[in-house]
């Protein structure tokens, strides 16, 4: 059974651009991106829309649903009333390319500022040993699609261009979390989340959280427990006056 | 001017705040109100300096443990009277500032009055209202990372509100008594130790720091146990204001005898 919905298209590009109105016809099943594909093949050609898989696993589609920063491919059509308007804009916290793309360079360079795994001294590929308990709280942090929901959400860049050179987003303190924990890394990331990738920036608001597809709890299990141990390393008295006494 | 709707950036032109149609406004509301509320009751209990103590079943209120002013009654000052009976010093100093900065540096609560209080940010994806943020980088914020030594105290402070507990047990004659002040009171110690246990840094403390759990069973276990704990700290976090809160007015009211205590032994 299908029905006609109102819906509301950022149509545009770094110069200009505005909401446009579309009727379109809806199928029982269908989610936001397969309306957007039928814009494309009706009324509106040259939408320019990012996607890929269709399956919420690649990350592509990334784009805010009345105002919400959700996964067009996962959002299904069954979730709106039939007479509520559905507005899909880019997301907004990165330069629009066209339409619904946008430039996730931003995310490019963070990810490359986080030093790659250093295993231990003498321990060569291939003779990498542990114990499943020692990996599993980080392999949650491994179900990351790279969909950027988070890093678009974040109000510490969202809302303040500026902060987007010294913080590096909820995904790639996330990433530090993961290697910080990693039982046969061997390099120190605890002052290097505070001080080169703005740790400190977070006030653990967890919109990141609420926006994860992958519904991982980045905010919990990786943001706070690094916080906590970078509390360790520079504001605990304790040891602070351990490496005093003991020049540590 | 945030960011989100400055075109400066590349970013789409978009005006609007938000474009959010849910009722994004209500959560920060409603933790405005019932914050502003528990903050609001709490400091004038906590200045009342009067029906915080029932002398006849050992009943004392937790925002008046320890009781350590000259003007406690006796009977209610296990560590001693040592501070100057004055109306701005809490009869419990030497608790109420450290309880009051663990639940002001608690993770749980900073997302929660971030949003309510500053709008920092209001909701996801909601601009804020401010032109420039810092976080939790530099002074007074980045003080909140000594949130684990209020912990510290926090748990301190819970042995004596047990210890209080146990003692509502025996009434002024030195017989066993029982009575609903009793079950009041017992509960809130135990959700009180529910939420200082589930606490981030105690979790952190009991094992989030190590690396290789597989050299550490026991406190793996703990960690596991903590952790469950922690999935429900916001709602313990809600359960201890309001158990607290209901402790202190049973036993103002008892004090004061407006009610009595409904009696179940002796």
């Amino acid at each position: 059974m299908s029905h006609w919905h109102h819906f509301r298209v950022w149509r545009g590009d770094s110069s200009e651009g505005d909401l446009v109105d579309y009727p379109v016809e809806v199928n029982e099943g269908e989610v936001v991106l397969d309306i957007i594909h039928r814009l494309q093949q009706t009324e509106a050609n040259d939408l320019a829309v990012r996607w890929n898989c269709k399956a919420g696993k690649c990350g592509s589609c990334s784009v805010e649903i009345n105002g919400k920063p959700r996964l067009a491919c996962m959002t299904r059509m069954s979730t709106f009333a039939d007479d509520e308007v559905v507005t899909v804009t880019p997301l907004r916290t990165f330069p629009v390319i066209r339409d619904l793309v946008t430039d996730v360079e931003f995310n490019y360079v963070k990810a490359r500022e986080v030093p790659a795994f250093a295993p231990p001294e003498g321990v060569a590929p291939g003779e990498y040993r542990m114990q499943q308990i020692d990996v599993e709280r980080s392999q949650e942090f491994r179900k990351c699609i790279e969909c950027y929901l988070c890093q678009n959400t974040c109000h510490a860049v969202r809302d303040h261009e500026e902060n987007k050179a010294a913080f590096s987003g909820p995904r790639y303190l996330m990433r530090i979390a993961e290697l910080d924990m990693h039982p046969l890394d061997a390099a120190d990331r605890k002052d290097s989340a505070q001080d080169d990738h703005g740790l400190g920036y977070c006030n653990i608001t967890k919109c990141c959280t609420e926006v994860c597809p992958e519904h991982i709890k980045i905010t919990d299990n990786a943001l706070i427990p690094m916080k906590e141990r970078v509390v360790d390393r520079k504001y605990d008295p304790i040891v602070w006056l351990g490496n005093k006494l003991f020049r540590r | 001017m945030s960011s989100t709707t400055d075109m400066g950036a590349g970013r789409a032109q978009i005006a609007a705040r938000t474009l959010r149609t849910d009722r994004w406004w209500l959560p920060p509301l409603l933790n405005f109100a019932g914050l502003g509320a528990w903050v609001l009751y709490a400091t004038v209990r906590a200045f009342m300096q009067n029906w915080y103590f029932v002398p006849e079943y050992n009943y004392l209120t937790p925002f008046y443990s320890p009781c350590v002013s000259n003007g406690c009654v006796e009977q209610a000052a296990h560590l001693g009277r040592f501070v100057p009976d004055v109306w701005f010093l809490p009869y419990a100093l030497i608790s109420l500032p450290f309880l009051l900065l663990f639940r002001l540096t608690c993770y749980y609560y900073r997302k929660a009055y971030y949003r309510a209080f500053w709008g920092s940010p209001p909701a996801c994806a909601v601009a804020e209202p401010h032109g420039k943020y810092t976080g939790e980088t530099r002074f007074p914020l980045i003080l909140q990372n000594l949130h684990r030594y209020f912990y510290y105290a926090a748990a301190l402070i819970s042995i004596l509100n047990t210890y209080d507990a146990v003692i509502a047990f025996i009434k002024s004659d030195g017989s066993f008594g029982l009575g609903l002040g009793n079950i009041i009171i017992v509960a809130n110690v135990v959700l009180l130790w529910a939420y200082t246990a589930s606490c981030h840094s105690c979790r952190s403390i009991i094992g989030g720091r190590l690396n290789h759990f597989s050299k550490h069973p026991l406190r793996y276990r703990a960690w596991g146990f903590v952790t469950k704990l922690n999935g429900k700290h916001m709602q313990l976090a809600w359960a201890t204001l309001a158990s607290l809160a209901i402790t202190d007015a049973y036993i103002m009211c008892v004090s004061a005898g407006w009610i009595s205590d409904l009696r179940i032994v002796g």
